[in-house]
C-alpha cells in the first residue's frame, strides 16, 4: 500500500517538473515572459518608491559626509546587482550549454546589457561619491577597481556574442567565457583588494563600518527595486531576442499576424 | 523630516551636483534601457510583418 | 613518443621554420619596454620604481601577440579537425600546443627580462625575483590566453577581441607578479606572491586545457 503511494507521488512530482520544462521552449516562454513583465515593473515601482522615501526623508544626515552619503542608496544597489546579474547570467549560460536549451542562453544574452549598465552606474556613482569625499574623480579603491574589471568582463561577453554569427556557437562560447569569468571573479577581487591595501597605507573605506538602521533599510529597499527592475528589463529584452532568433518558425510568423 | 524647504532638499547640503548627478544618471538610464528594449521588440515585430507581407506578395505573383 | 610530446615537438619545429613570428613577439617586448621611459622621462629613481609593472605589462602584451596564432594555422589547414578526431584525448594535444606556445613566446621573455631590467637599473636580486616571477607567470598567461584563442577562433576582429577577453583575466597574474618584485625591492618577503602565482599556475594547468578544449569543440562544430 505504502509503495503504491510512493510511486504515485513520484509520478506527480516528475509530471510537475516536466510541466516546468515546457517553458524551456521559446514558444511557451515568450508569452510567459510577456505576462510576467508588468508584475515586475509594479514590484520595482513599489520598492523604488519606498526606497526613495527612506533614502531622502527617513534616513538622517550623516555626521561625516553630510548629505553626500545618500549616493550609497543607488551606488550600493547598482554594485550588488552588477555582481548578482553576472552570476545569474553565467548560470543561465551554463545551463544552456549543459542542457542545450536555447531559452536559457537567450536569457543570458538578455541579462548582459543590464548587468553592464549596473556596473557602469556603479562606476559613475562611485566617482561622484569619491570626488567630494576624497577629492578625486577616481580612486583606485579595491571595490571600484574590481567593478571596473567586472565591467570589462561584461563588455567581453557582449563583444564575443556580437562577433560570432552563428547564434548557437555564440551561446556556447559565451557560456564558457561567462563560466571562466565566474571562477576568476573571486580571484580578481582578492588580488585587487590585496593590491590596494598594499599600495595605500590607510585603506579608503567607501562603506561605513556602522550604519543607522534606516540607512540599511533604504539600501535594501533600493536593492530590491533594482532587482525587480533588472528582471523586468531582461524579460522585455529576451522577448525581442526570441522573436529575432526564432523568426523562421511557424509560431513566430503567426504571433505577429 | 529634515528638509525645511524645497530649496534645501534640492541643495542637498552642498552636494547637489553629486547626489542629483547620481540619482539623475540612474533615472535616465533606467528609463532609456526599457525604452530601447521595447523599441527593439517593436522593430522585430515590424520587420516580421514586412517579411510576411513580402512572402504573401511573392506567392500571389507566382500563382498569377 | 606520446601525443603530448609529439604535439610540442611539432609546434616548435613549425615555428622554428618561420623564426620571424617568434622573433616578432620578442622584439615587441623590447620595444614596448623602451616606450615607457620615453613617455615618462629618464629619471632613474622613478624608472626603477615602475620597472616591474612595465616589464610585466609588456610581457602580457607580447604574449597576447602570439595567441591568435595558437590555433589559427592548424585551423586553416584542417589539422585541428584531425586533432579533434584523433584517438588521443584532445585535452592532451591542446596542453601540448599550450606548452609549445610558452616555449616559443613565454620562455624568451623570461630570458630577456633580466637584460631589460638592467635598463631600469634593477639590482641583481630584484632581477632574480623578476625572472622567477615571470617563469611562473608566463605559463599562466599562455594557459589563460589559450581559452581566449579557442573561443575567438575564426571570429571577426579576433585579435583585438581576444585581448578584450583575456586581459581582465590576466590582472591577478600582473598584480602578484609585479608585486613580487616590488615587494623584494621594498625589502619584504616575496614568498607569498610567488606561492600565489604558483597556486594560480597549478589551477590554470588543470582547468585551462579543459576550457580550451570545450571552446575548440564549439568553434569546430
Amino acid at each position: 500500500m505504502g509503495d503504491h503511494g510512493g510511486i504515485e507521488d513520484c509520478i506527480r512530482v516528475s509530471q510537475s517538473i516536466v510541466q516546468w520544462f515546457r517553458f524551456a521552449s521559446p514558444q511557451s516562454f515568450y508569452p510567459l515572459a510577456g505576462r510576467m513583465v508588468p508584475w515586475f515593473w509594479a514590484a520595482a515601482a513599489i520598492f523604488g518608491i519606498a526606497g526613495l522615501w527612506m533614502s531622502f526623508f527617513v534616513a538622517p544626515t550623516d555626521a561625516q559626509q553630510g548629505e553626500g552619503y545618500r549616493i550609497i542608496f543607488v551606488h550600493v544597489p547598482a554594485s550588488w546587482m552588477s555582481m548578482f546579474i553576472y552570476l545569474v547570467m553565467a548560470f543561465w549560460a551554463g545551463l544552456g550549454l549543459a542542457l542545450n536549451t536555447r531559452v536559457s542562453s537567450m536569457m543570458a544574452q538578455a541579462l548582459a546589457p543590464t548587468g553592464a549598465l549596473m556596473a557602469a552606474l556603479s562606476l559613475w556613482t562611485g566617482a561622484l561619491w569619491g570626488k567630494p569625499m576624497w577629492g578625486a574623480w577616481w580612486v583606485w579603491d579595491a571595490r571600484l577597481t574590481s567593478e571596473l574589471i567586472l565591467f570589462f568582463l561584461y563588455l567581453g561577453f557582449m563583444a564575443l556574442q556580437a562577433a560570432i554569427d552563428d547564434p548557437r556557437r555564440a551561446d556556447k562560447a559565451g557560456a564558457i567565457l561567462a563560466l571562466v569569468g565566474v571562477v576568476n571573479i573571486p580571484i580578481i577581487y582578492f588580488s585587487v583588494k590585496w593590491w590596494n591595501t598594499l599600495h595605500q597605507g590607510s585603506s579608503v573605506n567607501l562603506a561605513k563600518s556602522s550604519m543607522a538602521t534606516t540607512m540599511l533599510w533604504g539600501m535594501l529597499l533600493m536593492a530590491l527595486a533594482f532587482w525587480m527592475y533588472s528582471i523586468a528589463v531582461a524579460l522585455m529584452r529576451v522577448r525581442a531576442i526570441i522573436l529575432e532568433r526564432e523568426r523562421h518558425t511557424e509560431w513566430v510568423k503567426h504571433a505577429v499576424a | 523630516m529634515q528638509w525645511h524647504s524645497v530649496g534645501e532638499f534640492f541643495a542637498m547640503g552642498g552636494y547637489a551636483l553629486y547626489v542629483w548627478g547620481s540619482f539623475g544618471a540612474c533615472a535616465l538610464l533606467m528609463v532609456a534601457e526599457p525604452f530601447l528594449a521595447r523599441r527593439r521588440l517593436i522593430e522585430v515585430r515590424r520587420s516580421l510583418v514586412r517579411e510576411r507581407l513580402a512572402d504573401e506578395l511573392e506567392s500571389q505573383q507566382r500563382t498569377r | 613518443m606520446n601525443p603530448f610530446l609529439a604535439t610540442v615537438r611539432r609546434d616548435v619545429l613549425l615555428a622554428m621554420r618561420r623564426k620571424s613570428e617568434v622573433l616578432t613577439a620578442v622584439f615587441f617586448f623590447v620595444i614596448v619596454t623602451s616606450l615607457f621611459p620615453l613617455g615618462i622621462g629618464p629619471e632613474p629613481v622613478l624608472l626603477k620604481k615602475i620597472a616591474p609593472g612595465i616589464l610585466w605589462v609588456a610581457a602580457l602584451l607580447a604574449t597576447l601577440l602570439g595567441l591568435p596564432r595558437l590555433f589559427a594555422a592548424d585551423h586553416g589547414d584542417g589539422t585541428l579537425e584531425q586533432m579533434v578526431l584523433s584517438p588521443s584525448p584532445l585535452g592532451l594535444l591542446v596542453a601540448g600546443k599550450i606548452l609549445a606556445h610558452w616555449l616559443l613566446c613565454g620562455l624568451p621573455l623570461v630570458l630577456l627580462a633580466p637584460v631589460l631590467g638592467l635598463q631600469f637599473d634593477l639590482d641583481a636580486s630584484a632581477l632574480g625575483v623578476l625572472t622567477l616571477a615571470l617563469l611562473l607567470g608566463t605559463p599562466l598567461l599562455s594557459l589563460i590566453g589559450a581559452i581566449g584563442a579557442a573561443l575567438t577562433l575564426g571570429v571577426r576582429g579576433g585579435g583585438v577581441l581576444l585581448a578584450l577577453l583575456v586581459l581582465p583575466l590576466y590582472i591577478p597574474a600582473l598584480i602578484f607578479g609585479a608585486g613580487a618584485v616590488e615587494a623584494h625591492i621594498a625589502g619584504l618577503d616575496v614568498g607569498g606572491h610567488l606561492s600565489l602565482l604558483a597556486a594560480m599556475l597549478v589551477l590554470a594547468a588543470f582547468f585551462a586545457p579543459w576550457a580550451t578544449t570545450a571552446g575548440l569543440r564549439i568553434a569546430l562544430e
